[in-house]
């Protein structure tokens, strides 16, 4: 019950500071929270939004987890999941027609996730080798990367004639919407991607309690010093931990690419590396807590939509960033009481 | 050309060096300051905010107060809630950027930019913030090492516990070094928006960030800090200045100083070494 305490609080005091700026510019909270709901889980449409919208916020907190369990913030889930559906959206449409849909999408999925584990094991190198903190680092490899690609994706390299994005991948290597299966969804841009959002959650959740490999990140990231006495080498934790996070967030973009855009276009992830630890730290970086996290901030995002004609989209924002702080201020005290 | 590289390196340096300032200030005393970029941000806005209701004075006692209050809340969190310092700065950052662009459509109604600004004097070597921030620099030296408060701040970063047992008022002394990093990260933003004549969205572009590389290339001491911070913004005049030769590979040299805090983190610090307290709870 303990571990409900802070997301609990936290979610309270996202409410009243909500309250407090819709009343701020001059409207009534109950009014705007009642649209929000309504343009949400109101309707199919409005739910399949919410999971369309919830699966990279899964997928990037996640990510974030799986750096944060080995005591590692990992905010460069930008660079990395563009680089990851740039390589997906290139070895998407390069594959031959024919190629069947199993091998082309895991060809695609493949190269995305390979991208994003490179992009994310660089400052996971830095770190472990030379010591500098992985949060500026992360941070400089973004504005990097992400200026690569602006030079990658230009007419006459990758991009179409005329255009900033790249032709589409082809038919077999997409991830089909959900409401081709269940019409209620009303034509909502979810994919079947949300379910592999799920699977990655069940698959964390696995390695981290049963492997190897899992033991020595978590051991590390509780107490390095006690690790490294184990036996556990801190550099390889460092750089597998920054690589493994970096995949998942390749994940991101090719979830992107494969199950909405079906091209590359430059520019399509405003600020996901931070809802990423938003996600886990509400989720208190369990799965479970992650999957339920990003359905919040799934509502929270889609409602921004529904709600921007009474108060400006920007509120949501707000809300999200109190979330972390009253999830991070509430959670160490937590702890406190835990060890005392 | 040389003439205004160096003119713009100094231009460009203020808001550098006004951070990585208080920087020292928060980390001195043992708190990690990740959300000197949100500090820089919020300083900007309100410096717009000040300037187009009352004009430019009012635009800088504006920044330095609202980036102090959100210090205070950073300085609040780590300190008295035992919060994590780096998740704590990258919360205050995401509420800073929420924030000001939600400011900016409730007063402004736009999504990108405020409107024009009265700005200060012609040229950097005119700006009163220029001789500003080079006194603050010599002030914070003398602050750090010859004052009572230097000492108390230096002391809680390295020995709490000693401190405490001295009668320091430990906690009470951290937030204050906290909230001096938020009105000195402040007035760097307040620069930000009235050389640029404008405030607009996320301003800040990661100037925070860097800030924090030059705190620990420059071992956290003020005015080896503030050289690290003339060497960022050379790169980046530098920058700025190649892209107009190098207009096929602009992307290319727009990464120069982003580059450049990465090798410098990596490599060229040898063994600086942080406040012995730095970031404990």
């Amino acid at each position: 019950m303990r571990e409900l305490v802070a997301p609990a609080l936290a979610i309270a005091v996202c409410v009243l500071v909500g309250n407090l700026l819709i009343l701020a510019v001059g409207q009534q909270p109950l009014e705007v929270w009642s649209v929000l709901a309504a343009g949400t889980w109101g309707n199919g449409y409005g739910i399949g939004q919410v999971l369309f919208k919830a699966t990279p916020l899964a997928l990037a907190g996640l990510s974030v987890a799986i750096a944060l369990n080995a005591g590692l913030f990992n905010i460069g889930a930008e660079g990395q999941l563009s680089l990851g559906a740039l390589a997906t959206a290139v070895v998407g449409l390069a594959l031959p027609r024919s190629t069947p849909w199993p091998l082309a999408l895991f060809a695609a999925i493949g190269a995305g996730v390979i991208a994003g584990a490179v992009v994310g094991a660089i400052p996971g190198v830095l770190k472990a080798r030379f010591g500098a903190h992985e949060v500026i680092g992360t941070i400089m490899l973004n504005f990097i990367v992400l200026a690569l690609i602006n030079w990658l994706v230009a007419p006459g390299r990758l991009a179409q004639p005329e255009s900033q994005s790249t032709a589409p991948v082809i038919a077999a290597a997409t991830i089909p919407r959900l409401s081709s299966f269940v019409p209620a969804l009303g034509g909502s841009a979810a994919s079947l991607a949300a379910l592999l959002a799920v699977a990655v959650a069940w698959l964390t959740h696995f390695g981290f309690r049963r492997t190897t490999l899992g033991y020595e990140l978590v051991a590390f990231g509780l107490r390095p010093a006690a690790a490294e006495a184990g036996g556990i080498r801190a550099g390889r934790v460092i750089v597998v931990a920054m690589a493994l996070s970096g995949g998942v967030a390749g994940l991101v973009g090719a979830n992107n690419v494969l199950g909405y855009k079906h091209y590359f276009e430059a520019g399509f992830s405003g600020g996901i590396g931070f809802m990423g630890l938003a996600v886990a730290l509400l989720g208190r970086n369990h799965p479970l807590g992650i999957l339920l996290a990003a359905l919040l901030f799934g509502t929270l995002s889609q409602g921004a939509l529904a709600i921007n004609g009474v108060v400006p989209k920007e509120l949501i924002d707000v809300l999200q960033a109190i979330v972390i702080l009253a999830v991070v201020a509430a959670s160490s005290d937590v702890l406190r009481r835990g060890t005392r | 050309m040389i003439g205004t590289l160096l003119l713009q390196t100094l231009a460009l340096a203020i808001p550098y060096v006004l951070a990585a300032l208080g920087g020292v200030f928060s980390e001195r005393g043992g708190v990690i300051n990740i959300a000197l970029e949100g500090m820089l941000l919020t300083g900007a806005f309100f410096a717009a905010l000040g300037a187009h209701a009352g004009g430019t004075t009012l635009g800088l006692v504006a920044a330095v107060g609202a980036s102090a209050a959100l210090a205070g809340l950073h300085g609040l969190l780590c300190v008295r809630f035992r919060a994590d310092h780096v998740a704590a700065g990258l919360g205050i950052n995401l509420l800073a950027s929420g924030l000001t662009r939600f400011l900016l459509m409730a007063c402004f109604d736009s999504a990108s930019n405020s409107p024009m600004l009265p700005g200060m004097g012609q040229g950097v070597l005119a700006s009163p913030m220029l001789w500003g921030t080079i006194i603050l620099v010599a002030l914070s030296h003398v602050a750090l090492a010859r004052t009572p408060f230097g000492l108390r701040l230096r002391a809680a970063g390295e020995h709490p516990q000693a401190a405490h047992s001295l009668g320091v008022p430990v906690d009470r002394v951290k937030i204050c070094g906290v909230i001096a990093s938020g009105a000195l990260a402040g007035l760097g933003g307040a620069f930000l928006a009235l050389d640029n004549h404008q405030f607009t969205a996320e301003m800040s572009a990661g100037r925070g960030y860097i800030a924090l590389a030059a705190v620990i290339f420059g071992k956290w001491r003020p005015v080896p800090v503030a050289a690290a911070c003339l060497l960022f913004a050379f790169a980046d005049a530098l920058q700025i200045e190649l892209q107009a030769v190098l207009s096929g590979y602009k992307q290319f040299v727009q990464i120069l100083p982003y580059a450049l805090t990465l090798a410098v983190l990596a490599g060229f610090i040898g063994r600086s070494r942080p406040p012995a307290a730095l970031g404990a709870r």
